[in-house]
């Protein structure tokens, strides 16, 4: 019995490695500059983990095969539980901190990297339950935001006030994240209500909401596309119905869309 | 002789007979008229619903914002135009005021209903909605209806101008309005109206829309006349 479960062990934890070594379920291609750092630094993680997962589970099935059928034979750790715990903290701690370590400095060189001259600044507000995405429209400049006026019967997604604030009137506001490619692109992010996340994977970008303070995320993308984004953090009733289209224009085509939005 | 008496007796029975049904709504006097604006409305934006694929594709082009609803010849659509003092009380009508969520629209934008009458939301959408209706005077609630679901029903007893929207999709957007009187309609977008069925007296009739405010003007109904009454409401752009 102890044999045939050492057996189940390895096959269960070779057939779950080999999952991620074919690479069977995975992020769908990157389009971003940097998304390459996050794949390498993905991998790495998935090996370093990967391979300690599959020793444990060999280690596991090692012995429970050698004590199968020996009751009696079973040895204790020397020192006991105590000494058997503090090893594996200071082992598994070591690992994380490690993972932490090498992950949080590709992280930094990507989201504190200085954000470039020419990037497209665009407002992400998200609520429950749509985001919404504003651009400063042809003054180039974004009205200000007054919470109390939002009045979103009204479109008035932003609490903006055209009566009184000019650079507010051209502002543009749309459901939908449309950039230009291979073009810097700068988005703030602010949350109305609650936390809310915004995932792109294509991108290699997450980002939480936090109620109360403004993110900045850069990020450039180097393809066409359209795909959709979802809220991947539980805001609440609507939660599952929280997307919005992310679109990756060509140049000529971005500036259209930006005529087109700022006509209407 | 005999003949004719007994035509004439049938025609006006069968004429009498058709007319029973209206009687009491044509008993009386008609208010009428139209709502026109000054100045300058203000734009309406079109509402991307990109993020809701099942109501985007009710709509071959897209909606407009309904908060200014306009008509050739400067003539404002969904406003309320009721009597406001003078009206002769009545018990609300039996029929419900019906509401209805399709396309990720309220239909109609505005639904004027007498405080008392039955309200029955509707939701002919293939998504969950979760009305929620802004009442002040009048208890608040908020109600998730998801798809095939049955109409909720529900009653307002005190009067009031509720603005509703919906916590799934913040661009819905709608108006109960709920009234003392049952003499009340909501204009199209030629902006005509017509209170009908008024007895002799002085009345005080009300224009509403939500973003340009209330006019009431006084009229006053002798017999069974169409009295005629225009609104002008001044529009702001912001």
């Amino acid at each position: 019995m102890g044999k045939l479960f050492a057996a189940a062990v390895v096959v269960i934890a070779l057939v779950s490695a080999g999952v991620f070594v074919a690479h069977v379920w995975w992020l769908p291609p990157d389009i971003s500059a940097l998304g390459l750092r996050i794949d390498r630094q993905l991998d790495e993680t998935m090996i370093f983990t990967g391979v300690l997962f599959v020793a444990a589970q060999i280690a596991l099935a090692v012995f429970v095969w050698q004590s199968s059928g020996r009751e009696g034979a079973i040895r204790i750790f020397p020192g006991g539980p105590m000494p058997l715990v503090g090893v594996a903290t200071v082992i598994v701690g070591l690992e994380v901190l490690t993972l932490i370590f090498v992950g949080t400095r590709v992280w930094a060189k990507i989201f504190l990297a200085p954000v470039e001259a020419n990037a497209v600044h665009i407002d992400v507000q998200a609520g429950q339950f749509a985001f919404y995405f504003r651009y400063p429209g042809p003054d180039g400049k974004f009205g200000v935001p007054h919470p109390d006026l939002i009045d979103e019967g009204n479109s008035n997604f932003f609490g903006l006030d055209p009566k009184n604030d000019t650079s507010a009137r051209d502002d543009i506001v749309s459901a939908s994240l449309v950039v230009p490619v291979d073009r810097p692109v700068l988005l703030t992010m602010h949350s109305k209500d609650v936390g809310h996340s915004l995932y792109i994977p294509q991108l290699r970008l997450q980002q939480d909401f936090v109620p109360g303070l403004v993110i900045p995320v850069h990020f450039t993308a180097t393809g066409i596309t359209r795909t959709e984004i979802v809220c991947t953090q539980l805001c609440g009733l609507g939660h599952y119905n929280m997307r919005a289209y992310f679109e990756v224009l060509s140049k000529d085509a971005y500036e259209k869309w930006l005529v087109d939005q700022a006509g209407q | 002789m005999r003949m004719k008496l007994v035509a004439s007796v049938a025609v006006c029975a069968l004429t009498t007979m058709a007319l029973a049904p209206n009687a009491h709504r044509n008993a009386g006097g008609t208010v009428a008229g139209k709502v026109t604006f000054t100045g300058t409305p203000p734009k309406m934006k079109p509402i991307d619903m990109a993020k809701e694929p099942s109501c985007a594709k009710e709509h071959a082009t897209p909606v407009m914002n309904e908060s200014v609803v306009t008509g050739a010849g400067s003539t404002l659509g969904d406003v309320v135009v009721y009597i406001s003092a003078g009206a002769p009380s009545g018990a609300a009508p039996a029929s419900p005021a019906v509401f209805d969520q399709k396309g990720c629209q309220y239909l109609p934008h505005v639904l004027a209903m007498q405080a008392g009458q039955k309200l029955e939301v509707k939701n002919d959408d293939q998504t969950s909605h979760n009305i929620h209706p802004l009442s002040k005077v009048n208890p608040e609630w908020n109600k998730s209806q998801p798809p095939g679901a049955p109409p909720i029903e529900v009653a307002y007893d005190k009067p009031e101008f509720i603005p509703v929207k919906c916590n799934v999709h913040p661009w819905m957007h709608g108006y109960f309005a709920v009234l003392n009187t049952s003499h009340s309609a909501v204009t199209g977008s030629d902006g005509s109206f017509s209170l009908a069925g008024l007895p002799p007296g002085k009345y005080t009739v009300t224009a509403w829309q939500e973003r340009f405010g209330t006019q009431s003007q006084e009229v006053t109904i002798t017999g069974n006349e169409t009295a005629k009454l225009d609104f002008v409401l001044k529009a702001t752009e912001y």
